[in-house]
């Protein structure tokens, strides 16, 4: 298949969508806690790159899979608690730049602390190897975590919206993300929304740490670093406001990246980061809002 | 309008102290003290733009990229360009100039750089602007990374000439620290604030803020090439050595000391960097009262870590309070409001 000069071939799109699906989770992950706090958890890469860590260590140790997951799924949520408990709660109510830095030295402290505790040189997570051989599908070669990638973050997105529409939390939830004063005054219980929430998107970062040690399984302390750039661009592409804008933005750039990472040639293909924060910059002078957000509001005075 | 000298002198006393003190320490020392006046330049041409426009950038490092490119490429000796950089471009492998000359091109090409990016960002405000100018920065980094034309692409650049001791270092910070003074007094740095404060209000008097955003960051960017000049002037940077962590730390300086005024600038800088450097040195083993530290390595980032987490989340204004130095408190309510940037 050629698109635009590309050659495209099926394994390359599906990468492009089982990298599409693990961003969408996390551009998921970074838009509850913004719903509800107005914070832009810079530091969301790093749990992910906890998550990692303790599936490597796991692995290492020679445990078997269950557990390492375990293991990835303790270590990433006692962190967003702390995190939350920490940093988030007497943050809440400041400026979203002196949040948006404060987060970004809590992703300095963390990666530091991984680079003095594993060294630079990382360590590799092989328990899930497995799933990065290929499928083969009426003659096409397709890898199993891209298909993995698709159907886990499709039953998590699914999972989230049940949550999301028919709990009460879930009702708390979209309307504390609405507007947080009034439905405080209405009885939503500001801590346990917010706990809430730190908590599922905690979930979620354990979640891509194991899809994402599958893709790449030498986990370094910047793991997920450049991921979690590529994918608050693509949020705020795609409007960071609401949940479903949020997560097409992240699937969007994902995409865009595994497929262009895919298919252009070699001498180009160093150039991806340049091509996909071009298009960034473009849409966002086009769609400052977002991409997805046609609302027509214009401040009054 | 009320005189208040100290509101230049303060930040100008604290850098010179801080240059006179590097020059009672030992050579190897010394270096602190002169990359903590580098970073004075930077964190001030940040200041210009995040202080008085209240819009955050994750862009400016790109600038000081540009100018440490210029100024290195421009700086090493022509006999040794081949073997740094074997692809540079034909025009660029024989021209070769002085030390001050190569400086002024660095702040040219971080001001026009800053300028034609800022034609289309400065229209973006808010979350939109954060991410389009963290876009610059990693397309900056992706491009210098591999364009080896322009360049010595993922090396380090060595051979370039040291010349950025205590006094070129010092100099240059004080010359960034006049010219955010000035333009901060000026007709431009005083309608920016105004849209800082009250967009609406400010548009109602005739501010566009597009333009008044535009100069600020054109100022900026041509302070932080010089600095990105002086930076390539005192050691051999890499491409690594201004993306992410740099971006970081200097809005961490500039963030901790208070945003919103320029003595808080520098007094980030100073207090950030006094902290870090202190961690470095006993990384490597120091001695203090007659006790022998010796830190694991990697330390030093983490104890920085805290320390800003911890500043910001019990103080968002900084140290400063985001007010510039007033020796007598009488009329402090003019002029500087003290509010962190939107």
């Amino acid at each position: 298949m050629i698109v635009a000069g590309l050659t495209i071939d099926w394994q390359t799109l599906a990468d492009g969508l089982g990298l599409g699906a693990i961003y969408a989770l996390m551009a998921v992950g970074i838009g509850l806690v913004f719903g509800v706090l107005r914070l832009v958890n810079f530091a969301y890469g790093q749990l992910v790159m906890a998550g990692a860590f303790a599936l490597a260590l796991a692995s290492q140790w020679g445990w078997p899979v269950w557990a390492g997951i375990a293991l990835c799924f303790a270590v990433v949520l006692v962190l967003s608690a702390l995190m939350d408990r920490l940093v988030f709660r007497p943050l809440r109510g400041h400026s979203p730049a002196v949040m948006l830095v404060a987060t970004f030295a809590v992703a300095f402290l963390l990666q530091s602390i991984a680079l003095l505790w594993f060294g630079s040189l990382g360590k590799i997570a092989t328990s899930l190897a497995y799933l990065n051989r290929p499928w083969t599908i009426s003659g096409v070669d397709i890898r199993k975590i891209a298909i993995v990638a698709v159907v886990v973050a499709i039953g998590c997105l699914v999972l989230l919206q049940l949550l999301l529409e028919r709990t009460e939390i879930g009702l708390h939830m979209r309307a504390a993300s609405m507007d947080f004063a009034t439905s405080r005054m209405l009885g939503v219980r500001a801590n346990r929304v917010i706990s809430f929430a730190v908590l599922i998107s905690g979930v979620l970062a354990a979640v891509v740490a194991v899809m994402l040690t599958v893709q790449t399984p030498l986990v370094t302390p910047d793991f997920a670093l450049s991921d979690t750039i590529v994918v608050l661009a693509g949020v705020v592409v795609g409007g960071l406001n609401r949940p479903v804008p949020a997560t097409l933005g992240g699937f969007l750039i994902g995409f865009a990246t595994g497929v262009l990472g895919g298919a252009l040639p070699t001498n180009q293909s160093q150039y991806l980061p340049t091509f996909v924060f071009v298009a960034v910059i473009l849409v966002l002078l086009v769609r400052p809002r977002g991409l997805f957000d046609f609302s027509k509001t214009v401040e009054r005075v | 309008m009320r005189r208040h000298p100290e509101e230049l002198l303060g930040p100008v006393v604290l850098v010179v102290g801080a240059a006179l003190l590097g020059t009672l320490v030992s050579i190897s020392t010394q270096t602190y003290f002169t990359d903590t006046l580098v970073k004075v330049s930077i964190v001030v041409a940040l200041y210009v733009f995040i202080g008085n426009s209240g819009v955050l950038s994750f862009g400016h490092i790109s600038f000081v990229a540009v100018g440490a490119w210029t100024a290195g490429v421009l700086t090493v000796p022509p006999g040794e360009k081949p073997a740094i950089m074997p692809n540079l471009a034909h025009f660029l492998l024989h021209r070769h100039v002085g030390n001050v000359t190569s400086l002024a091109l660095a702040a040219l090409v971080g001001g026009v750089f800053a300028f034609v990016v800022g034609i289309p960002l400065m229209r973006l405000s808010g979350l939109a602007a954060g991410i389009a100018t963290f876009a610059v920065l990693e397309i900056t980094y992706n491009l210098l990374q591999y364009e080896e034309r322009i360049g010595p692409g993922l090396n380090a650049f060595s051979s370039v000439p040291e010349t950025t001791g205590l006094r070129q270092a010092a100099i240059g910070a004080v010359v960034c620290i006049v010219a955010a003074f000035v333009y901060a007094r000026s007709r431009f740095g005083r309608l920016l604030r105004a849209t800082r404060e009250d967009d609406a209000a400010a548009r109602a008097v005739g501010a566009s803020v597009y333009r008044q955003r535009l100069v600020a960051f054109t100022l900026s960017g041509v302070l932080a090439g010089l600095a990105g000049g002086l930076y390539v002037h005192l050691l051999p940077l890499n491409v690594n050595s201004v993306h992410l962590d740099l971006t970081f730390l200097t809005l961490a300086m500039l963030v901790v000391g208070g945003s919103g005024s320029l003595f808080g600038a520098v007094v980030g800088t100073l207090a950030v960097s006094a902290l870090d450097s202190w961690l470095s040195v006993a990384e490597n083993g120091t001695s203090l009262f007659g006790w022998h530290i010796d830190l694991p390595s990697g330390t030093a980032e983490i104890v920085v870590g805290v320390v800003m987490a911890a500043v910001l989340i019990l103080r968002p204004s900084g140290l400063t309070g985001g007010r510039e130095l007033r020796l007598t408190r009488r009329f402090a309510w003019r002029g500087s409001a003290s509010r962190a940037p939107a």
